[in-house]
């Protein structure tokens, strides 16, 4: 009983977040819906480069780290350059391939 | 100056939903990369300079943030420029796998907090440890199997399966929710070290999860392992009760989630099918079943110069083959070539030919090849009754007529190009080694059909030559 007592509150607490989940759910559905399969690479490569907004969580531990704890430090610095790899690869990446989709007449 | 921070992340989670959309529009896709990109810098930066925590301070330590921003930039900016058209798909996966040790990474750090109020005997806060281990196991499994799938795609890690291993991948799972669940509730100073245990069961089930899983799978996987991503990066925004981190991570995980649908649906798959693995334990039955039935025969050079340079209409079905040999130029030249005698020159493309949905768009559109020579399967389906001769190059089980006529293929159900409509039929392959699935071809057997065996840049500069040489 308590278990799903913390839940509901749980859920309450942070009903705008699940708001949110829900909504983007169905977006992401239709907005990719429509891409025809010669854009399924760049648009796979295309979103990897947006889920790196990891990299925001990864200042915000490497910011808010003690200058004390190390382990921290240390974790919360690869943690930036893995996901800054994520985002400016990502990035990079997909416009290369886009680059070539130029028509050529 | 929040509310700066606020916008700053309204304009991140728009740019984000603009960017997916632009992105599924040939015409605006590159602005759309663009847009989102954009987007992206300003929640960082803005993070950066305006976040603060719930005591009120702004960040610090500027200068590990920046040095670490360096170095992923530079790292990530020499890998993405300097990676050939080939190998994106490795490189998609690899860049994936950064993203999901990232979230994990987050985990450990975020954990190690409340392994010390634990320790000092305060409260824990519940869904905080519940976003943790979700991010943590997303972010492993993620990370360790997008590093097997790069590992796989570059020919570094080989197929391995064992009897049992989806029990053993099962129970392996459940392992790692129960002692999550346990710890969640009863975490005390003498049980932190099972969070440890976690990560490194969910970094093997990573491992053990993708090691079965045959390679022409391997796009579906990377999808699902993108969406995966998503998910652990939407758990740093719950976490971290930040909006634009949830918008971002969950669009993608959507996203991708559908994707890998879509792929699946292409290869008439279901997507349990593809996770359990059974492709390559199936296809190995029905390979050793089917007995290879003799005579194939092989056409020569200028045979096959011949017969293309008379023909009315050429059908091109480009396939990994062609990836590998980078042919694609030369393919190109073949084709400007053939056109300029008057001959009728398309390419028929299968969705999953090639490593990835789209490999063979983007290979060709590298060597300029126009737009509206790319016919879709259904398109070029239809076009192949009227068609003087197909060149097959490299694609092997996307043209497999099993798939059409054999139940017992593993491949069965699948949409083909069906290739064996033309009057005329050129296969370019190295060898008479089956395809990716493991799974002999009718095709090639076929008395309409002759093989050139050879690479493809090779065999083509040669066709080309001998072509040149017929006026």
């Amino acid at each position: 009983m308590e278990l799903i007592q913390h839940i509901l509150r749980g859920v309450t607490n942070h009903q705008e977040m699940f708001y949110i989940v829900i909504l983007m759910i169905f977006l992401g559905i239709e907005v990719i819906g429509r891409v025809p399969s010669v854009l399924h690479t760049p648009l796979m490569s295309g979103a990897n480069a947006i889920h790196g907004v990891v990299i925001i969580g990864a200042i915000i531990v490497m910011g808010s780290a003690h200058s004390d704890n190390y382990i921290a430090l240390i974790l919360g610095f690869l943690a930036v350059i893995l996901g800054t790899l994520n985002v400016v690869g990502g990035f990079v990446v997909t416009d290369r391939m886009l680059e070539m989709f130029k028509k050529k007449k | 100056m929040e509310h700066i921070l606020t916008i700053c992340y309204l304009i991140g989670s728009i740019t984000f939903i603009l960017g997916l959309k632009m992105l599924s529009n040939p015409a605006t896709a590159r602005k759309g990369n663009l847009i989102a990109a954009a987007g992206m810098t300003i929640a960082i930066f803005g993070t950066i300079f305006l976040y603060r925590d719930e005591a009120g301070n702004l960040l610090h330590n500027y200068a590990w943030i920046f040095g670490g921003l360096l170095i992923g930039g530079i790292v990530g900016t020499l890998a993405a420029k300097k990676v050939k058209m080939t190998a994106m798909p490795e490189m998609v996966s690899l860049f994936n796998g950064m993203g999901g040790a990232c979230a994990a990474l987050i985990s450990f750090v975020e954990f190690g907090h409340i392994a010390k109020h634990v320790q000092e005997g305060l409260p824990v806060n519940t869904s905080s440890l519940l976003t943790i281990f979700l991010g943590l196991i997303i972010g492993s499994v993620s990370f360790a199997g997008s590093m097997i799938a790069w590992g796989k795609l570059n020919g570094k890690v080989k197929d391995f399966s064992f009897t049992g291993q989806h029990i053993f991948n099962l129970a392996l799972f459940a392992i790692i929710l129960g002692l999550a669940g346990f710890l969640l509730f009863n975490i005390t100073v003498a049980n932190i070290y099972l969070f440890y245990v976690i990560s490194f069961l969910a970094l093997l089930y990573g491992v053990f999860f993708v090691l079965p899983i045959g390679g022409a799978d391997m796009p579906v996987v990377i999808s699902l392992l993108n969406s995966f991503t998503g998910v652990a990066a939407a758990c740093g925004g719950f976490l971290y009760g930040n909006k634009v981190m949830l918008t971002g991570g969950i669009l993608v995980g959507a996203a991708g989630t559908l994707l890998t649908i879509l792929m699946c649906k292409a290869m008439n798959r279901s997507i349990q099918n593809v996770l359990i693995g059974s492709f390559g334990a199936k296809s190995t039955g029905a390979a050793g079943g089917a007995s290879p039935q003799g005579n194939y025969k092989e056409i020569s050079l200028s045979d096959a110069a011949t017969v293309m340079a008379y023909a009315n209409k050429v059908m091109i079905v480009p396939g990994y083959g062609l990836a590998v040999a980078q042919a694609q130029h030369t393919c190109h030249e073949l084709e400007k070539y053939l056109e300029e005698k008057g001959v009728e020159v398309k390419y028929a493309i299968h969705p999953v030919a090639g490593r990835m949905p789209g490999h063979m768009n983007v290979l060709l559109a590298e060597a300029d090849v126009s737009y509206d020579k790319l016919l879709e399967m259904e398109e070029a389906n239809d076009e192949f009754k009227t068609t003087d001769v197909v060149l097959i190059l490299g694609a092997n089980d996307v043209v497999n007529p099993a798939a059409k006529n054999d139940p017992a293929s593993p491949i069965y159900g699948m949409p083909i190009l069906e290739v064996e409509q033309a009057k005329t039929v050129i296969v370019n392959k190295r060898s008479m080694k089956p395809g990716y699935a493991g799974i002999e071809n009718d095709l090639f057997f076929q008395p309409k059909t002759s093989m050139l065996f050879g690479d493809a840049k090779v065999a083509l500069q040669k066709l080309l030559t001998e072509i040149k040489s017929i006026d």
